[in-house]
C-alpha cells in the first residue's frame, strides 16, 4: 500500500523533475530530457527563494509561535474556568477548525474587504485593504485562527495529566505562575509540545488555503512553497519545473520531521 | 562501503524506474475509427463550456439548457436514435476552466463538445489535446453549409498550422468606454474621441478633479490574468505601432521603444493618480472594476463589448448586480487612439485586439459523428440567432450579423469601426506559457513603483529565456 500511493508517486515527481514537461504546447506531447536542470534552476529562482523565506516566516509566526502559544494559553487558562464558559469558548475555537476552507475564505473576504469590510467598519479604517497591503500578516493571523483548535485540544488532554498534587506543592512553596510552568508544568507535557509542533510545522509548511485568501499575491509577497508550485505547475503549465520544486518541498519536510524526531527520541533516552 | 553500494543500487533502481517510464508521459496516440458508433441507438454527449445558469456567461448556459439540448434531443428522436446531452457547466476563471479543460484532455477524459478560447487552439493542438476536424470526424466536415458564412479572418480563431480544429463562435474587439454623466460633470464632450495617448491623459486629469470616482481603468498586473495583456497592454503596443509578435520576422518583442512607451502610459496613470494601483494588484480586480462602472466610479474604462453584452447591460436578470438600467443614455464609447495620430501598427491612427471563442469536438469522443451533428445544430442559423435571445452580439454567421447588429449600437460600431483595424493574438505556446505573464509583471512592476527601464528589463530577460536570444527584437 506505502509502496502504491507514497513511494511510486514520489519516484514519479523524481522522474518528471528531470523532464521540460509542459501542460499544454509540443512538450506536452514530447518532454525532453533536462538531467537536473529543473533542480538548479529552481533554487536560482528568485521567486522560489522568496517563496521559501515567506513559508519559513509563515510556520514560524502562525504555526510554532501563534498557534502553539495561544493553544496553550486557552488550554492553561480554561482549565479553571467554569464549565460553561469552557465549552463555549471550546467550541468557538473549534469551529474555525471544522468549517470548509472555502466557507471560511469567503468570510474573511468579505471581513477584509476595502469595500465595506467588517473589520474597516469596526476599526473606523475608511478603506484600507488590508490582505493587499499587509499579505503575509493576514494569512499568519488566519491560519492561526484557523488551526489552534489542534494545540488548544491536545494541551487540555496534555494539561489533564499534570499531577495537581504537585502544582499544589509548587504554590505552596511560593512558585509563581511562570515557575510552575517551567518547572511543574512543562517536564510533564514536553513530548506533547514537540509532537504538536512537529505535526503543526508540516501542516502549515503545506497549506495551500493562503492561496484561496490571496492568491499568493500581491506581487508574490504571500506566495508560500505550495502557492508557488500551483502557480508554476498549474497556472504557468511547467508541470517538469513545478514537480522539481515539489521534490525539494518534500526533501525539506523530510528533514523537518527528523529533526523533531530525533528530538523526541532524545528525551525518551534521557 | 556498504552504505555506498546500497546507496548506488537505489541509484541503479531509480534510473531503470524512470527508464522504464519514459514514454509514459506525454500524449497517448488515438488512431480510432472515425466512424466508431455512428450508428449506435443510444448515444449520450456532454457539452462543456465555462459558463453557468445564474452566474457566468449565464444567457449561454440557458440557451445551452433551453434550446441546445431539448431540440437537438428531439432532432435525434425523430431519426430514431436516443440521444442524452448532458451540460458540464462551469463559472470560473478562463485560466482555471482552461487548466481544468487540460488535465480532463490529458487523461482522456472532458466534455464531447467544449467551447475554448480560440488563443488556446495553438498549444492544445500541440500537445495533442485537440485534433484537426478532419482528423475526428473525416472529410465530410467540409460540406457544412455553414463555413460560407463564416469570414476568414473570423475563421483565424479556429485554425491552426492552416488546418481547421473547431467552428468558431463570434468575435470581439476591444474599445474605451466612458462614462458620459462624470465627463459632463468634468467638462469633458459626450461625443468623445481621442486621438492620442495624450488625449486619454488630459480626460484623466479633468476627472480626477471629481470626488470619489477613478479616473481610468486600463487593466495591468497579474491578478487580472489575460486581461492586462489583452484589454491593456496589446491594444496599447500596437498604437505604438508594433505587434507583440512579428509574423515575418518571427522576433517578439524585447525591451523595444514601443513596450517601453507602453510601460510609460501605464506609470503615467498609475503613478499619477489617475488610476487605482492597489485594484490592478487585488485577486478579484477586474470583477470589481467592472462593479465601480456599473456604479458611475470609474470614468474611462478600457475593455471588449463583452462589457457591453453581459457586464452592464440594462437588464437585471441577465446582469445582476452590474446591469446599467440607463446604459445607452449614460455610457459612451470610443475607439483606443494610437499614441499619436499615425503611430500605430501599419501606419494606424486607431487600433483595436480581437479574440474569440470556438466549438471543438473531444478527440477522445465515442460518438464523433453524433458530436459533429450537435456541433453543426449549435452553429445553425436559427440556433446562433436563439442563443442571442433578443440582444446583439457579433457571431461568427455573416447572415445572423446581417440581422442582428444593425439593433445595437455599440455592436454595429465594433462590426464596421473595429473589425476593419482589428490584430489577432499569436496562437502560440509560448505567447499564454510565458509571454503573456512576462507582460503582467511588467505592468505590475510599473505600477508598484519600479521604473520602466527595470520593468522592461526583466521582461525582457523572461521572454529571452523562453523563446531564446534570436528571436526577440531589442532596443
Amino acid at each position: 500500500m506505502t509502496g502504491v500511493f507514497l513511494v511510486f508517486p514520489a519516484l514519479w515527481t523524481v522522474y518528471i523533475g528531470l523532464l521540460r514537461y509542459s501542460l499544454t504546447g509540443v512538450s506536452a506531447s514530447a518532454p525532453t530530457f533536462r538531467g537536473i536542470h529543473n533542480y538548479t534552476d529552481a533554487l536560482r529562482d528568485p521567486l522560489f527563494r522568496n517563496a521559501l523565506k515567506l513559508t519559513i516566516f509563515f510556520v514560524l509566526l502562525s504555526a510554532v509561535i501563534g498557534q502553539s502559544m495561544l493553544g496553550f494559553a486557552i488550554a492553561w487558562r480554561m482549565r479553571r474556568s467554569n464549565a460553561i464558559t469552557r465549552s463555549v469558548v471550546q467550541t468557538l475555537v473549534l469551529l474555525a477548525w471544522i468549517l470548509p476552507s472555502t466557507v471560511v475564505v469567503f468570510l474573511w473576504q468579505a471581513l477584509l474587504s476595502r469595500n465595506d469590510g467588517t473589520l474597516n467598519a469596526l476599526l473606523r479604517s475608511g478603506s484600507t485593504d488590508w490582505a493587499l497591503s499587509h499579505p503575509l500578516a493576514t494569512i499568519v493571523v488566519f491560519n492561526i485562527w484557523r488551526g489552534t483548535a489542534f494545540s488548544m485540544l491536545l494541551f487540555s488532554a496534555a494539561l489533564a495529566a499534570v499531577p495537581n498534587s504537585q502544582l499544589e506543592t509548587a504554590r505552596l512553596v511560593g512558585a509563581s505562575g511562570l515557575q510552575q510552568l517551567r518547572d511543574v508544568v512543562f517536564p510533564h507535557i514536553r513530548g506533547h509540545v514537540l509532537t504538536n509542533t512537529l505535526l503543526i510545522s508540516l501542516w502549515t509548511f503545506n497549506d495551500f488555503t493562503p492561496y484561496l485568501l490571496t492568491g499568493g499575491g500581491p506581487n508574490h509577497r504571500s506566495e508560500t512553497l505550495p502557492v508557488y508550485v500551483y502557480n508554476v505547475a498549474l497556472k504557468g503549465g511547467q508541470l517538469g519545473f513545478g514537480s522539481a520544486i515539489s521534490l525539494i518541498m518534500l526533501l525539506i519536510n523530510l528533514v523537518v520531521a527528523l529533526f523533531y524526531l530525533r528530538l523526541l527520541r532524545e528525551r525518551r533516552r534521557a | 562501503m556498504r552504505v555506498t553500494r546500497r546507496a548506488s543500487a537505489y541509484v541503479i533502481g531509480l534510473v531503470v524506474i524512470s527508464v522504464v517510464a519514459t514514454g509514459c508521459v506525454g500524449a497517448k496516440k488515438n488512431n480510432a475509427d472515425k466512424k466508431r458508433n455512428a450508428t449506435a441507438k443510444n448515444v449520450t454527449l456532454v457539452i462543456g463550456s465555462n459558463s453557468i445558469k445564474g452566474g457566468k456567461n449565464t444567457e449561454g448556459a440557458v440557451h445551452t439548457l433551453d434550446y441546445t439540448i431539448p431540440k437537438f434531443e428531439a432532432m435525434e428522436k425523430a431519426k430514431g436514435v436516443n440521444v442524452k446531452v448532458t451540460f458540464q457547466g462551469s463559472g470560473a476563471d478562463d485560466e482555471i476552466y482552461k487548466q481544468r479543460l487540460a488535465l480532463s484532455l490529458k487523461v482522456g477524459g472532458g466534455p464531447d463538445v467544449f467551447s475554448m478560447d480560440g488563443i488556446w487552439l495553438g498549444e492544445f493542438a500541440q500537445a495533442g489535446y485537440i485534433k484537426p476536424l478532419d482528423q475526428v470526424v473525416g472529410s465530410s466536415v467540409g460540406s457544412w453549409d455553414g463555413w460560407s458564412q463564416i469570414s476568414s479572418s473570423i475563421m483565424q480563431n479556429a485554425t491552426f498550422g492552416g488546418q481547421r480544429y473547431g467552428i468558431p463562435s463570434g468575435t470581439d474587439g476591444r474599445i474605451l468606454y466612458f462614462n458620459k454623466k462624470l465627463f459632463a460633470k468634468a467638462g469633458l464632450p459626450a461625443t468623445w474621441q481621442p486621438k492620442s495617448w495624450a488625449d486619454i491623459i488630459a480626460a484623466g486629469k479633468a476627472l480626477k478633479k471629481l470626488p470619489g470616482i477613478t479616473p481610468l481603468q486600463i487593466d495591468a498586473g497579474t491578478a487580472m490574468g489575460e486581461a492586462t495583456t489583452t484589454q491593456g497592454f496589446l491594444p496599447l503596443l500596437a498604437g505604438a505601432g508594433q505587434l507583440i509578435y512579428d509574423d515575418k520576422t518571427k522576433k517578439w518583442q524585447g525591451a523595444t521603444p514601443a513596450v517601453k512607451n507602453v510601460l510609460s502610459f501605464y506609470q503615467q496613470i498609475y503613478s499619477g493618480g489617475l488610476g487605482d494601483p492597489k485594484l490592478q494588484e487585488d485577486q478579484n480586480g477586474r470583477d470589481q472594476s467592472f462593479a465601480a462602472f456599473s456604479q458611475g466610479k470609474v470614468g474611462v474604462l478600457a475593455e471588449s463589448d463583452y462589457l457591453w453584452r453581459s457586464v452592464i447591460c440594462p437588464d437585471k436578470s441577465k446582469c445582476n448586480t452590474t446591469a446599467m438600467p440607463d446604459r445607452n443614455q449614460t455610457v459612451g464609447f470610443a475607439l483606443i487612439p494610437a499614441m499619436k495620430p499615425g503611430s500605430g501598427v501599419a501606419g494606424q491612427n486607431f487600433v483595436s485586439i480581437s479574440g474569440g471563442g470556438d466549438e471543438v469536438i473531444n478527440p477522445n469522443t465515442k460518438y464523433p459523428q453524433q458530436a459533429w451533428e450537435l456541433m453543426q445544430f449549435m452553429a445553425s442559423k436559427a440556433s446562433v440567432i436563439a442563443g442571442l435571445a433578443g440582444t446583439a452580439q457579433i457571431t461568427e454567421r455573416s447572415d445572423v450579423n446581417a440581422e442582428v447588429l444593425k439593433n445595437d449600437p455599440l455592436l454595429s460600431f465594433i462590426n464596421t469601426k473595429v473589425l476593419p483595424i482589428t490584430r489577432f493574438r499569436p496562437g502560440l505556446a509560448v505567447y499564454s506559457t510565458t509571454i503573456t505573464t512576462a507582460i503582467q509583471q511588467a505592468t505590475l512592476d510599473v505600477v508598484t513603483g519600479k521604473s520602466v527601464g527595470q520593468a522592461a528589463q526583466t521582461y525582457q530577460q523572461t521572454v529571452e529565456k523562453a523563446v531564446g536570444a534570436n528571436a526577440i527584437q531589442t532596443g
